[in-house]
Formats: structure tokens, sequence, C-alpha cells
């Protein structure tokens, strides 16, 4: 299994998702530059948090022109999983990789803490080795991670089983009061239609050891490592050099 | 008229700041008068903020050497080794001025600048706190409401700055402190500590070497912002126009200053760079005067090279010019495409705009003239260098008032209701509201965040080791006694440092005065280097770096004398990091003090009436801070740290703001629903023994099977332990002398403490 992490300029996590899947998985992982279109040596792609291009614009807009994203695009047409973690999350819904958009918090501060979320389903490549309704303790850290959509849009996200992550209380329960941004319905983390593509605005890389108060994010990167595993062992085809 | 046309007088000299004797020292320089860009390059490189002329004489005092310090003051930032051949590499500065003029880009500037003086090292910053000072937020006697609304805003502007640039930049803010006393309303102090983390091989100077090297600038262009800002905005009080000074302060750019910190890495990776300095206060003034000063050599620049954002700006506005996230490298000669190659990668201009030269001289050429041409050396390190007069303050009638402290509590009062208000003051209460703002996570070496423990704790991957840093700082207890004051401010971090597990290592400071040309203020600011060179020495934390913040005045009214300490400690062990939560039920709290023969007796009280208890609950400011005892808070730090690394503790919180209780309070609320109920005695009144404020005290929980070997150790070091009680899941209870003086439930003085400043920052 191979990673790649793109770095956009102002990409900030890269370095924490590549700690995480190099040195605490143990998984090859490189960095991808925002300029390179070569993302078929990849397994999975990440797109790392941080600020790119500032977010001066909109948080993502002009990231979804860089060279990358058309080979991002290609990718998904392909198969591939994708990872979108707060800013990466942002790009893609820039890019329309997943539906819609983002709002600043609702208080209109930047938060920084942990948050639990629940695991809405485990049918998808990034919570299969989760069990259904499990809570994740994870960090967030954003300003604009107020998810929002038309009622239309989050039908679909609803009948499709898209919505993947729920912000909860510990307990695991769904209320106002957990909900750290104001995001619609709770909702902190979206997959696309084909299931392939994943976003979200909590953190898993920041939660990979216990040292740094939570492991809890290790089920996403397990989830990947072992969907890809399983569809190595029935497609012999897809196996990455 | 053309600014070559202007003629240079004494007159606009001394409109530019300097005095008669520096005018004539600038004449004698230059064996002639002055154009008017060389009268701007001198006068902010002899401002108080560049050139330190006030400070210096004092600076002196402090203990600078260690085997462990490879570089001390006088470069961008202090860099000690701190073993497996890595270095730290930090510093701590102020933007002061700035901040209360525009406070979020002042703020959000005040970060940038710190965050380039490390990288320009070849360190990455891995780690940022901040200690700001602001007036009261709640009501208060000396503060109107309007005032108080106004020190909210500068708080949230001060905040948001500092997030909005700390966080896109992707450096978490780990920690800080916060201080709330009405001599800050119209001065805010925001002092920003950064660390970075370099191998030793790989660090960077800022000496200019090798004539014919070129001279590149790299990153933002220059524009009209931040002429004369950080120089001369600090090196003046404040009045009624300085609003007016607005556009005097400069705009933060993070995004820029990220792409600057991945180049320049990048590009001293090629081993092309021989140097690199950051453009700060004085900006390219600055930079290309002292790398050849400490190069031993010349520059010249061009002028017309310089990228600019703005058509035809004059030599003196490009000079002087103080627009951020910009960098001067020296480079080698025939290798500059390697190096411009990966500026170009990273979207930023990079332009040769001179060559270094061997004539000593700071050449600076517009359009084929000579605009300025100044001898590098002199203009950089022969600035005036002043032995201001001092003069203790007369005794003033509040440092005397002790009868405005109405008598002690009675003899088994309850003091729950207090203890709650003091809980929910600004400065004891949590800071949760802040910090989150702040990633502190970024990076993913957090070990110990905000609010955690005593001091940040970040880790080194690769490495078994961790950092730890803490900030801190008493205005009041230095408005009272500046030297005791200082040395509290050094002890205090140290313990800090050595609560969460770690060896103090090194120290950096950051001194925030008035008016130098007060013979008290300088009386307060000798004082205070004194006392803290005396501890920095008992302590073994030599300082590394740090600035100067004079002039911190507004309407001839001086801020509390305040510096504030930055300790770095090293943590062998990054598992063996502690933090102030209680771990667990049934298990033992022990009070552990450095001082032998325990709590004076025979004081008369007047170190309570400096506390924050006397300040919140009976609103005194008086007295005289606590004695300092050196030899004491070295014990307790010895014994701290071998405590710690042997891992006999499950948590350790120093004693600080708010005495006794307010730590115990804090171990509770830091941890999952545990409380505590202890039992002490004394021959002080109940008051006192809870909220007293000495030093060299911590409160330290452990098992009940590892308490013999507490014991054991702590004799070792002659320090004293005593068992005071236990973890419980119950009433936080507290009994004196065998009567119950605090009794509550944890969660009613968890959410007073937890909530007052978002309550009083949240409602308008």
């Amino acid at each position: 299994m191979k990673f790649g992490v793109i770095v956009f300029p102002g990409s900030n996590c890269d370095h924490d998702a590549y700690h995480a899947i190099g040195t605490v998985l143990g998984q090859p992982v490189e960095f991808l530059w925002h300029q390179s279109e070569a993302v078929d040596p990849y397994d999975v792609v990440v797109l790392p948090g941080g600020f790119s291009y500032g977010d001066y614009l909109r948080t993502g807009a002009i990231a979804r022109f860089s060279p990358v994203m058309r080979a991002v695009e290609r990718f998904v047409r392909r198969g591939g999983l994708v990872l979108g973690i707060c800013n990466g999350f942002q790009i893609l819904l820039e890019a329309g990789l997943l539906p819609g958009a983002m709002l600043r918090n609702a208080g209109l501060r930047f938060s920084c803490r942990h948050v639990h979320i629940r695991v809405e389903t485990t049918e998808t490549p990034f919570t299969s080795a989760a069990q259904p309704g499990q809570v994740l303790k994870l960090p967030i850290a954003h300003s604009e991670g107020n998810y929002f959509c038309d009622r239309g849009t989050l039908g679909e996200l609803e009948r499709n089983g898209q919505i993947v992550f729920r912000y909860v209380t510990p307990e695991g329960r769904e209320h106002p009061s957990a909900n750290p941004n104001g995001s619609l319905t709770n909702i902190a983390g979206i997959r696309n239609r084909e299931g392939n593509v994943l976003g979200l605005m909590p953190h898993p890389e920041r939660a990979v050891e216990a040292a740094l108060g939570s492991e809890d994010g290790l089920v996403v990167f397990r989830s990947m490592l072992e969907s890809l595993t399983r569809q190595a062992s029935s497609d012999p085809l897809r196996v990455s050099a | 008229m053309l600014e070559t046309e202007i003629k240079v007088t004494p007159e606009l000299a001394a409109d530019h700041g300097l005095t008669a004797e520096e005018y004539a020292r600038v004449l004698a320089i230059l064996g002639r008068e002055p154009n008017l860009t060389e009268l701007g390059i001198f006068s902010v490189m002899w401002s108080e903020h560049c050139s330190y002329k006030s400070s210096k004489v004092y600076l002196r005092r402090l203990p600078t050497r260690g085997p462990q310090v490879l570089q001390g003051p006088g470069e961008n930032a202090g860099v000690v080794e701190i073993g497996d051949g890595l270095c730290a590499v930090f510093k701590i500065e102020s933007h002061n001025h700035p901040s209360y003029v525009e406070p979020f880009q002042g703020a959000a500037t005040g970060v940038g600048g710190i965050l380039r003086d490390i990288f320009t090292m070849g360190a990455r910053p891995i780690a940022v706190l901040d200690a700001l000072r602001f007036g009261p937020i709640v009501a208060h006697d000396h503060a109107s409401p309007e005032a108080i609304r106004r020190n909210r805003r500068i708080l949230d502007g001060v905040v948001s700055g500092i997030a909005f640039y700390g966080n896109c930049f992707g450096v978490p803010t780990v920690g800080g402190e916060v201080q709330f006393e009405p001599c800050y309303a119209q001065n805010p102090l925001v002092n920003v500590l950064a660390l970075g983390i370099a191998r030793k091989e790989d660090l960077f100077f800022a000496r200019a070497r090798g004539v014919g090297n070129p001279v590149i600038y790299v990153g933002a262009k220059t524009g009209r912002d931040g002429i004369h800002g950080a120089s001369l905005l600090a090196s003046a009080e404040f009045t009624e126009e300085s609003k007016q000074k607005r556009p005097n302060v400069q705009v933060g750019d993070p995004f820029m200053e990220k792409l600057l910190l991945e180049a320049c890495l990048e590009a001293m990776k090629t081993g092309a760079v021989v140097a690199i300095q950051d453009m700060g206060a004085a900006g390219l003034t600055c930079s290309t005067c002292e790398m050849a000063s400490r190069g031993g050599t010349g520059i010249e620049i061009d002028l017309a090279r310089v990228p600019q954002r703005e058509t035809s700006m004059t030599p003196y506005e490009i000079m002087l010019s103080e627009s951020q996230e910009r960098m001067l490298l020296v480079v080698e000669r025939g290798r500059e495409q390697e190096v411009l190659e990966v500026f170009r990668k990273w979207g930023l201009d990079a332009v040769e705009i001179g060559r270094v030269t061997e004539n000593g001289l700071l050449r600076v050429l517009h359009h084929g003239r000579v605009a300025a041409e100044i001898p590098a050396h002199p203009l950089a390190e022969e600035g005036p260098v002043y032995q201001r007069p001092i003069a203790p303050p007369a005794a003033r009638a509040e440092k005397q008032g002790r009868e405005r402290y109405a008598a002690f509590a009675a003899e088994g009062a309850d003091l729950t209701e207090n203890f709650t208000r003091l809980l929910a003051s600004p400065a004891i209460a949590s800071k949760r509201w802040i910090y989150e703002q702040y990633d502190h996570m970024v990076r993913t070496n957090t070990l110990m965040g905000p609010g955690a423990g005593d001091a940040a704790v970040v880790r080194i991957k690769g490495t078994k080791r961790a950092l730890a840093l803490s900030v801190d700082g008493n205005g009041r207890w230095c408005y009272l006694a500046p030297r005791v004051g200082a040395m509290h401010a050094v002890a205090e971090a140290a313990r800090n440092v050595a609560c969460s597990g770690a060896r103090p290592w090194a120290a950096t400071n950051c001194l925030n005065f008035g008016n130098p040309e007060k013979p008290e203020v300088m009386w307060q600011f000798s004082e205070a280097v004194d006392g803290i060179a005396e501890a920095c020495v008992a302590l073994k934390v030599p300082i590394t770096g740090g600035n100067v913040s004079f002039y911190n005045e507004t309407l001839g009214k001086s801020i509390f004398p305040t510096p504030t300490l930055g300790v770095l400690g090293v943590l062998e062990d990054a598992s063996r990091t502690l933090g102030m939560a209680f771990r667990a039920e049934g298990d033992v709290i022990v009070l552990l003090d450095g001082e032998l023969a325990g709590a004076p007796s025979s004081a008369t009280g007047g170190e309570f009436l400096s506390s924050e208890y006397a300040k919140t609950i009976r609103g005194v400011v008086a007295g005289a801070p606590p004695a300092v005892d050196l030899a004491a808070e070295r014990r307790l730090i010895d014994t701290l740290v071998a405590l710690a690394g042997e891992g006999v503790l499950r948590s350790a919180h120093d004693i600080s703001d708010g005495g006794l209780a307010v730590a115990l309070a804090e171990s509770c609320f830091a941890s999952e629903g545990l409380s505590a109920e202890v039992s002490l005695e004394g021959r002080e009144p109940a008051e006192w023994a809870l909220f007293g404020e000495r030093g060299a005290r911590a409160v330290v929980s452990t098992s009940p099977e590892l308490l013999a070997r507490l014991h054991t150790i702590a004799a070792q070091y002659q320090l004293r332990a005593r068992e005071i009680g236990t973890v419980t899941r119950g009433e936080f209870r507290v009994q004196y002398n065998g009567r119950v003086v605090v009794n509550a439930a944890v969660e009613s003085l968890r959410d007073a403490w937890a909530r007052a400043l978002e309550r009083a920052l949240t409602t308008r």
C-alpha cells in the first residue's frame, strides 16, 4: 500500500499525516507536490489540513485549481481512495468531488479541541474496521467547518449513507451542545456516492498515539489498509507495483 | 521637493529622535553632513528599540554562558544544545506598542517577527507561547465601563491576531499566560516566545562573508507600510495622538511567511547559503548593516532592484520600510541559481540586489546614484550607550497600606465563597476561551498543551526527548519590589518546567518597562535585571536572548515593570512528562516545600497583601512579594526532576497565583472528575495558609505504594514532603487546624473557574 500526501502551498498538516502513515502505521508514504500530476503510483491520496494559499479567498478555493487536482479527479474516477482532512475536505468540496460547502463556524472563531464523533456507517473503506456507532475522540482545529448543503443534497446524503461521521456527546448522543461549529445535522464527515472519497473536519492523523491524547484516529487508517488488502486479494490486477 | 534636495539640519535630526549629541556622533562617523536617507538610517538603527542604548549597560550583568549555550544574545535567537546533536533555538520578543495601536495586526506581526528570527537560524519553529497583559475585563474600581469594553476589544483583537498568524503558519501555540491590571489598559503587553529545533551542523548565522558574494532579497515586496513601525513606535511614549500612528503598524501575511519558512529551509539545504537575516524592525537597513558588521565586511545594494509594491518609493522609504515577510540572504557566488530555483518553486520573489564588499561600508545605490554610504560597523555597533540616571521611587502610600487590609477572616470562618470568587477572577480562571482559538496540536508533538500542566511540553520526533517551556512574570510583584519580583519570575518559570518533569536548561527574557528617561523606571530596570541575574545563576539557567521594551507608558503613566521570563527545560524521557491533573482516587496528595524551616511564622502578613487573593477579594495591592529563597527553589526543582525521572509521581503542580487552595483545585479541574480532601495545620491565619503565594512549593500526588519512595527521594534532597490529603470523588474539602474552611462540590467550583473568562468576554 502506498500513500501520497499532497503538499499545497500553505499545507501544514502534511508532515503530521506523513508521520502518522509512515512512522506510526509503518506504511510507505511520499509527499506529492501540488504541481505534480503523478498520482498513479499511489493507492491512497491524502489532502492534508492547513491553510492552502492562506485560505485568503475562500478555504480551498484556489488549491482546487492546482495541477494535482486534475490528476486527483482522474484518480477518483478510477476508484482510488482519497482522504481529505480539514483543509483537504474543504478543497474536495471546492473541487466538486464532494457535495456541499463550508461556512464559518457558528461562533465565528477558530476552535481547537478534542471532540467526539460517531461512525454513522461502516460500509466505507474508511470506516470498515470500526464498530457501527463507535464513538471516536478526535481533535478539530478550524474556523470554517460549518458544513452546509441544500435540503435535496442532505436527503441524498442520508439516503445513500454518505454521512460517515457526526459530532456527538462522549456518550454518543447527537445533541446541539456536541456540535462545535454549527454543522448541518452535526455532520463531521461525508463520502462521495461511489464511496472512495472521504472528507472530514476532525484530524484522525493527530490521534494515532496515546501520548497525544487519543488513538481513535487509527481506525480510519486501518480501515483503508484492510479495504485495500481485501481489494488487492480479490482483484490481482489492482495491485500496485 | 526631491528627497535629495532636503537639507539635513540639527532640527530635522531632532525630529527623527536623534539628540544633539547623537547627531554630532553621526557627523563624526560620516565626516560630513548626512543626507535625508542616511539620517533616516541612523535614526532607526539608533532608536531605543534597535540599539538598546538605555539597557545595554545593564544587560551585561545577565549570565549568558554555560556549557549548553551555543549562541547567547546578539544573534537572531539564542541556541542551546539539548543532546542527540540537536539544538533548541528560542527567543521571546515584545510587540506591545503596535498591539495597542492595532491589536489584531500588532499581535499577528509580533508572532510573525519572532518566527522569522527562529527559522532564520535554520531551525523549524515547533512551538509558540504568549505572555499577555491587559487592562481589567470585569468590573473594577479603577476602570470605567467604557474602559472595560475597550480592554475586552483589545484582548479579543490580540488573541485573534495571534490565532490568525500562528494557525495559518502551522506552528502550535502551546502555552502562555495572561494577567490583568489597570496599568495595562492603554498599554497592553504582547510577548511572544518561539522555539525551533535544528541539528547543530544545520545552524545558520547572520554574518555576511565572502567578498563578491551576491546579496539576495526574498519574500514580500517592499511597501510604504510600517515605516518607523517597530523602531519608532516602540521608542517613545504614547500620547493622545498615538492612534494616528495606525498606518505605521505593519500588516501580516502568514501564508507568505509559511512559504518563506519552507523555501528558506530548503534553500539552506543546498549548502549555497552563506548568511541569512530577516527584515524585521528597521527592515532593509538593519539586515544589511548588521550582517555586514557581524561579518566584518561591507554590503552594497541597488534599491532599484528591490521588489516594490508601490511606485516611486524613495530610498528613504525603501530603506526604512518594515513590510513583513522579507529575508536577506548572502549566497555563494556562482551558486545563485540553485537558491533562486528553490524560491521560484515556492512562488516567491527572489532577486539579487547587491553584493558583499570589502570596504566595510553600507552603500546604497538608487538608479545609479549613491543614496547612502555609511560605515556599517559604527552604524550597527557603535550607537549611543546611556548610563541613564536611576533613583528609587518615593515610597508610595499604598505600599505601606497594610491597614487597608481589614483584619483576616475569623478563625474557622467559611472561606468557600471567597475561594469561589478567586477562582472566577480573570487572572486565575481557565484560559480555555483563549487557547482554544489557537491550534495547539499541529505538528503532532504537543505532549502537554495549554491547561494540562505547569509547562507546555513538545516531543522531538525521532528521539526519546521532549522540551518543556513556561513563560512567567508578575508585574504587581515587580512594582512592589522589582528585584524580588523578577527573581520570582525566573523561579516560577523554572519551577513550572520542573513540575512537568523537565530539567530547567536555559532562559530568555522580555523586559517591559516604562520610559527609561525617568530615573525611577531605570531604577526598576536595574533592580529587575539584577534579580533575574541572581536567580538565573542560582537556578543554572543562562539567558540566551530576548528583548527590551521601554516606553510602555501612556499619558505619562507607566506600566508595572514587567519582566517576563521564558524557561526552557529538557526531558530526557518524554514518556515521563507530568501533568497537573490528579489521576486516581485514593492517591496521596503531598505538599513539597523547599524551605527548610517551613512557613516563616514570624512574618507579619506583608507578603500576603501582594497576593492575588488580597487584590481580588480585598482590593489591596500592597506589602511586598514573598521573600525568594533560591536555594529552596533549587532543592524543589532537583527533587521534582528526580521524582519525575523515576516515575514516582502521578501529578505535579506548583503553588503560585492564588496559593495552595487554587493549586489543589486546578489539579482537580484538570482531572476527569476527581476531587480532593485536604487537612492543613499552621499558625498563620487560614486565608494566608490557603491563598498565600510563597514560592518553592508544589502539590504532587502519588499512589500509596510509591509514597515511601517519594519520601526517600525528598529526604535525599533535604526537601520537606508532607502528606496533606487524598484524591477523592467527593466534595472539595479543606480543613485548617481541624476546622473545615472550604467545602463545595467540585463541579460548582469548576463551573465558576471554567466559564468566567468566556462570560466576561462574550457579554457585551
